[in-house]
């Protein structure tokens, strides 16, 4: 054990290298620059915001709130999957001809979403500082469930990484699997409008559990109770534990399959 | 003589499956494995191979295309793990196996100067340090702030060179990369290979040219078709390697 921490030791200024490079080369030869993490939420928030509020009436008090916080919540998850599950082949020259501990490359690709994550936060608190909502003390706790689904997006991430090196299918089918998981997560509708079957499938998804923890906290001033973060916990957990039991299983043989 | 043994290699073998490049997606495995035609055509790149290098050696490896020492020198790298044996390397390394391997061609050459220190395990606070002397190695002064894909070839390897050969590493590794540059720049680098042995380092070297190896190795490992066919002083190897 000790072993892993002083590998992970040496390479911490190569994580540091690696999120810079990522954060630097998106918003390359853009006037805004990394204005843009911020920006982005803003306004995608305003064109679903006119949309919903328009076309579909939900029964929410500052839909655009609900909406942004939903977002926030689901396109990090989607981000950090997505882009952690091409880490390994996008990495490939690297891996190929220099020793680095493997992980660092899903790690870093985590971290720059997190940076992103950071960003969208505060447009959501600059969206209901500007629309007048209360702001309650609950807010500080959001870093509960924030830091959970980041474990759990490191380790559906790690899982994906791996098994995409061996089938690369997967990237094609996982950008199906998260339009579909979007729509089975309440982000742009309130559970109460579900036939109860259907609220039963949205629950059994663990994003739907992060999501409602987190809007508590930020809109309705509510903690979350010891039940729900106890299986907040649990699914982080075992997502990391999968993650990285394949992970290191097939992390040798990466380089034979890139 | 008491010198301590810095890399052990023992019967290690390295296996290719050549049949693994042939399917990328999930629909022609599962046919092909159902159809039992997952055929595994294997290759050894590697068979068995032992040896020991001691402290302040440099050992070249010699033999002709696909022997397998650049599989070799992957393995005691760590990039590659080995099939069966284990390498066991005590020490730093510094690998020079693709020059340029760890650049990202969008970032300037400053921005590339860091983050390949971070590859080899440098902090950015070490990097400032050798940064002027990298600088003024590859004699690229005016080109820091210019992103790499706008390098020639030659500027990226005079780079890639100068950053890998910083500090004073246990163990350098040279896969055929003194043909980089001018003839000037060439004399240059093995200068600075020459300077690296003359302060104790360990030098794995290959390459094409025997007179390059006998120049600067007095160790010699002869591969053929994946297996050591000798290992021993360097000039006797080099009149035989010379003969046949």
């Amino acid at each position: 054990m000790p072993t892993y921490i002083q590998n992970f030791l040496k390479f911490r200024p190569l994580l540091n290298e690696l999120v810079a490079r990522d954060v630097k080369i998106k918003y390359r030869r853009s006037v805004l620059g990394v204005l843009w993490t911020l920006l982005n939420p803003l306004l995608m928030m305003v064109v679903l915001s006119v949309v919903f509020s328009n076309l579909f009436k939900f029964d929410i008090e500052y839909f655009p709130i609900y909406l942004l916080s939903g977002q926030v919540i689901f396109n990090f998850y989607n981000d950090a999957t997505t882009t952690s599950m091409s880490a390994i082949l996008g990495s490939a020259n690297l891996i190929k001809k220099v020793y680095i501990p493997k992980y660092l490359f899903v790690m870093s690709r985590i971290c720059s979403c997190v940076i992103n994550l950071m960003a969208s936060f505060t447009a959501l608190v600059l969206v209901m500082l500007a629309m007048r909502v209360e702001l309650h003390y609950t807010i500080f706790f959001s870093f509960i469930p924030i830091s959970l689904l980041i474990v759990f997006s490191f380790g559906i991430g790690l899982f994906l990484a791996a098994v995409t090196v061996k089938f690369r299918d997967i990237i094609h089918l996982y950008s199906v699997f998260t339009t579909a998981l979007m729509y089975l997560t309440p982000v742009i509708y309130p559970m109460s409008m579900l036939p109860s079957w259907l609220a039963v499938v949205v629950r059994a998804n663990p994003l739907t559990n992060y999501l409602t923890i987190f809007r508590d906290l930020m809109i309705n001033n509510r903690m979350f109770s010891i039940f729900d973060l106890g299986i907040a916990l649990i699914e982080a957990i075992i997502a990391l534990t999968i993650g990285l039991y394949v992970f290191y299983r097939n992390q040798d043989t990466f380089i034979l399959n890139l | 003589m008491d010198k301590s043994v810095i890399i052990k290699v023992e019967h290690v073998s390295m296996r290719f499956n050549l049949s693994s490049e042939k399917f990328d997606s999930l629909k022609e495995y599962i046919i092909k494995s159902i159809k039992g035609q997952v055929s595994i055509e294997e290759f050894w790149a590697l068979k068995d191979v032992s040896f020991e290098v001691k402290k302040g050696d440099s050992v070249g490896l010699i033999g002709l295309n696909g022997s397998g020492k650049s599989t070799m020198l992957k393995t005691i790298a760590g990039v590659l793990k080995p099939t069966k044996g284990c390498v066991k390397v005590y020490g730093s390394i510094a690998p020079l196996i693709e020059l340029g391997a760890g650049f990202d061609m969008d970032l300037t050459a400053r921005e590339n100067v860091f983050l390949n220190g971070a590859l080899l395990g440098y902090t950015r606070k070490e990097m400032e340090g050798y940064y002027n002397d990298i600088v003024n190695f590859s004699e690229l002064n005016s080109f820091m702030d210019v992103p790499v894909k706008n390098f020639s070839s030659g500027m990226v390897s005079r780079l890639a060179f100068a950053i890998a050969t910083i500090g004073i590493p246990d163990i350098l590794i040279v896969d055929e990369v003194l043909s980089v540059g001018d003839f000037q720049f060439q004399a240059k680098c093995e200068r600075r290979i020459q300077n690296m042995i003359d302060k104790g380092t360990t030098i794995l070297f290959v390459s094409h040219s025997i007179d390059q190896v006998e120049k600067i190795c007095n160790k010699i490992i002869w591969l053929e078709h994946g297996q050591m066919k000798c290992f021993g002083e360097a000039k006797e190897i080099c009149e035989r390697y010379k003969r046949s």
